[in-house]
């Protein structure tokens, strides 16, 4: 049995460890701790508001959350008036009415999140050739996940190290693979001025944008992590009972 | 069939037409079962409780998914976020695929270490190589489904294999896409594929079960069944020990799909495939590494024969190998247990296929090209060369009188005075 369990453990560490090998390579990231991570980590619901205020204010000015729908951010503790508030905050083109034409229509709760510009090339075009990425996913698409958001946004430097030249319009960062990145450097000190008062350092800006950005990515962790208490628990029970009845039937075998 | 014997008159009524209580009776309740079989004998009832796991969400998950290169990736995230607990098939089914392979993995070395594919189970073994085969090719195509970047990068790479086949290696490829690149009838077709593959697999696991039930179960001490006091019913003892080894299996899943769902996924694929953005580092699913190492370990073109055309046939030869492994180990010894040489050349191989898993992993480049290369040729000398002459030259421990000779305490003097204490499993 102790044999069985360390096979198994060892395979899964082995295919894991693969994965990790792969997924740390490139500079140090650093971690602030979220209150996401670990067995019992849940979204810090003040951060996830704070957050969403980054967002808002300054992310989604040019970064889309297609993901996302507006509904959905109940979840971070907005209520129905406010959500349908920030979604008549844009229009989105719909159509065609009566007369064959397209117009334009506020958001509504059930649309998602409706997008800064109209299509990628817009969106290129407006912002020096690149178009900046979705961020619905970010969470997860970078390797290093959320600790990877947050050293790239604080890891913008004035100047390039000695040796390496940023193109024209480009911005150095020691995190980017690469290091030349067309979004100009975004958080600093006093960017917003939090509704619940916290100080806004750079740190817990981006700190509170990426607790936002992995429950948009994730937005089922916390339910996802509260259910899988109970299936161990009912696992464990379930598999002792299992062993105490493999004993009694086993016992005059051997 | 058995002495099936029954007073409900429904259950008879139904006999007499169709023989299936007695067959019940026959091959999943009186089985007669090796007493001495270790947890490694569990893996076989995991794997196939794992399958049906994998059918099941992934039915439910066929019911949402949309198998079109502009809605593929947009329908993943909706089961993610909107269907009702989509998110937990999902992670299920995602999950479940890298937990079926370590079960399979784990199922294959055990084969290999107690010498399970030897006369008189050639058959069984092929069926589970085979059965292996189409897992592979169920597992690839499963994985282009959600349309991210490695999703389409990755069936660009192992599709184009395939173009370097001679001659009509371009017509292949073009005959596998439904097109000139993978494009929406290429992710058809995988989507249809995938679907229809697993229960292939089923009816194969059917057969294998009973190749496995003629020639019956292989033990540790790989010496046949002799009498009746060798055996054990299947049911209760081997019901109850797989229902355990469920449970076990269960909790270290769960850890995977409720902590860690994307321990094995890549970052790259929650992006939306892009043909314009090549990825800097395709790889495909860990479950594969092995045989792309071995893959991209040939880099010389030797004379017509390019480097690709000699990477796929050694990464095809790789698997096909083993269906004629019956006839490559030359010791009528089965288990490693009984073959010192063996067992440690064994745990060698095992590390083997490690290394070469790690460097599939890694990037073509430096030392690690060199260490893939040596790698893959030790593969091929440990089946090639290694285990035909192994049986020629070791010499071997001697075997046991009979299963319950050595389990039986102070039983024989012969059989206790040459045998290895039974190891408890």
């Amino acid at each position: 049995m102790q044999k069985l369990i360390r096979t198994v453990l060892a395979a899964a560490f082995v295919a894991g460890a693969s994965q990790i090998a792969l997924a740390h390579e490139g500079p140090e990231l650093t971690s602030p701790g979220f209150s996401f991570d670990g067995v019992f980590g849940r979204y810090d619901q003040a951060a996830l508001k704070r957050g969403y205020q980054v967002f808002h204010d300054v992310c989604s000015n040019c970064h889309s959350l297609r993901f996302v729908a507006y509904r959905s951010l109940t979840g971070i503790g907005l209520t129905e008036d406010e959500v349908k508030t920030i979604a008549a905050e844009r229009e989105i083109q719909a159509g065609p009415n009566d007369e064959g034409q397209m117009f334009m229509r506020p958001g509504r709760a059930s649309d998602h999140y409706i997008p800064p510009f109209p299509n990628e090339k817009a969106a290129a075009a407006a912002n020096g050739g690149a178009a900046p990425p979705d961020l619905s996913l970010m969470a997860k698409a970078r390797a290093g996940g959320p600790d990877y958001v947050y050293s790239f946004l604080l890891g913008f430097e004035d100047a390039p190290p000695e040796g390496v030249t940023i193109p024209e319009g480009k911005f150095y960062n020691k995190i980017f693979p690469g290091h030349a990145v067309s979004m100009p450097p975004q958080v600093v000190d006093d960017l917003v001025t939090f509704a619940d008062g916290t100080k806004a350092t750079k740190e817990q800006i981006a700190h509170d944008v990426v607790t936002f950005l992995a429950w948009s990515a994730e937005p089922e962790l916390d339910v996802r992590k509260s259910l899988g208490l109970w299936v161990m628990g009912f696992l464990t029970v379930l598999t002792a009972l299992f062993y105490a009845l493999k004993r009694q039937i086993w016992k005059d075998i051997h | 069939m058995s002495g099936f014997k029954t007073n409900n008159k429904v259950v008879g009524w139904v006999e007499e037409r169709l023989p299936i209580f007695s067959m019940l009776q026959h091959s999943a309740v009186e089985y007669p079962t090796p007493k001495n079989l270790n947890y490694f004998w569990n893996f076989g009832s995991l794997a196939a409780f794992c399958l049906v796991m994998m059918i099941l969400t992934g039915l439910f998950l066929a019911m949402q998914y949309t198998p079109n290169t502009a809605m593929a990736f947009d329908s993943v995230e909706r089961i993610m976020r909107d269907v009702n607990y989509g998110w937990l098939l999902r992670y299920l089914h995602m999950n479940g695929a890298t937990m079926f392979f370590i079960l399979v993995y784990i199922h294959i070395l055990r084969g290999l270490y107690y010498g399970s594919y030897k006369a008189p189970r050639e058959v069984l073994w092929w069926i589970g190589i085979i059965i292996y085969l189409v897992m592979m090719g169920t597992a690839f195509m499963g994985y282009v489904l959600p349309w991210g970047q490695l999703s389409f990068w990755g069936a660009t790479v192992i599709t184009n294999l395939f173009s370097a086949i001679p001659v009509v290696g371009k017509y292949v490829v073009t005959l596998l896409w439904g097109g000139f690149s993978v494009d929406n009838p290429t992710l058809n077709r995988f989507f249809v594929l995938h679907f229809l593959l697993p229960f292939v697999i089923f009816g194969l696991v059917f057969v294998h079960v009973w190749a496995l039930h003629t020639v019956k179960s292989n033990n540790p001490l790989g010496i046949d069944i002799k009498t009746p006091q060798d055996t054990i019913p299947f049911h209760p003892y081997y019901t109850i020990k797989d229902l355990f080894g469920i449970g076990v299996f269960l909790m270290i899943y769960m850890v995977f799909v409720f902590w860690m769902p994307g321990a094995f996924a890549e970052p790259a694929n929650a992006i939306q495939a892009n043909p314009l953005v090549t990825p800097a580092h395709i790889v495909p699913e860990w479950y594969f590494l092995p045989f792309y190492a071995i893959l991209r370990s040939f880099t010389q073109d030797i004379f017509f024969i390019s480097a690709k055309l000699q990477g796929v046939i050694g990464m095809f030869s790789a698997i096909i190998l083993l269906l004629f492994l019956p006839w490559l180990d030359s010791s009528k010894v089965r288990s490693a247990k009984f073959r010192p040489l063996y067992k440690q050349f064994f745990w060698i191989f095992v590390a083997d296929c490690l290394v070469l898993g790690y460097v599939g992993g890694q990037p073509a480049e430096g030392v690690l090209v060199r260490i893939g290369q040596i790698a893959a040729a030790y593969y091929f000398f440990h089946l090639l060369v290694l285990l035909p002459l192994l049986g020629k030259f070791e010499k071997t421990k001697p075997l046991p009188a009979s299963i319950s000779a050595p389990v039986i305490r102070g039983g024989g003097a012969a059989a206790g005075a040459t045998a290895q204490p039974m190891e408890k499993a």
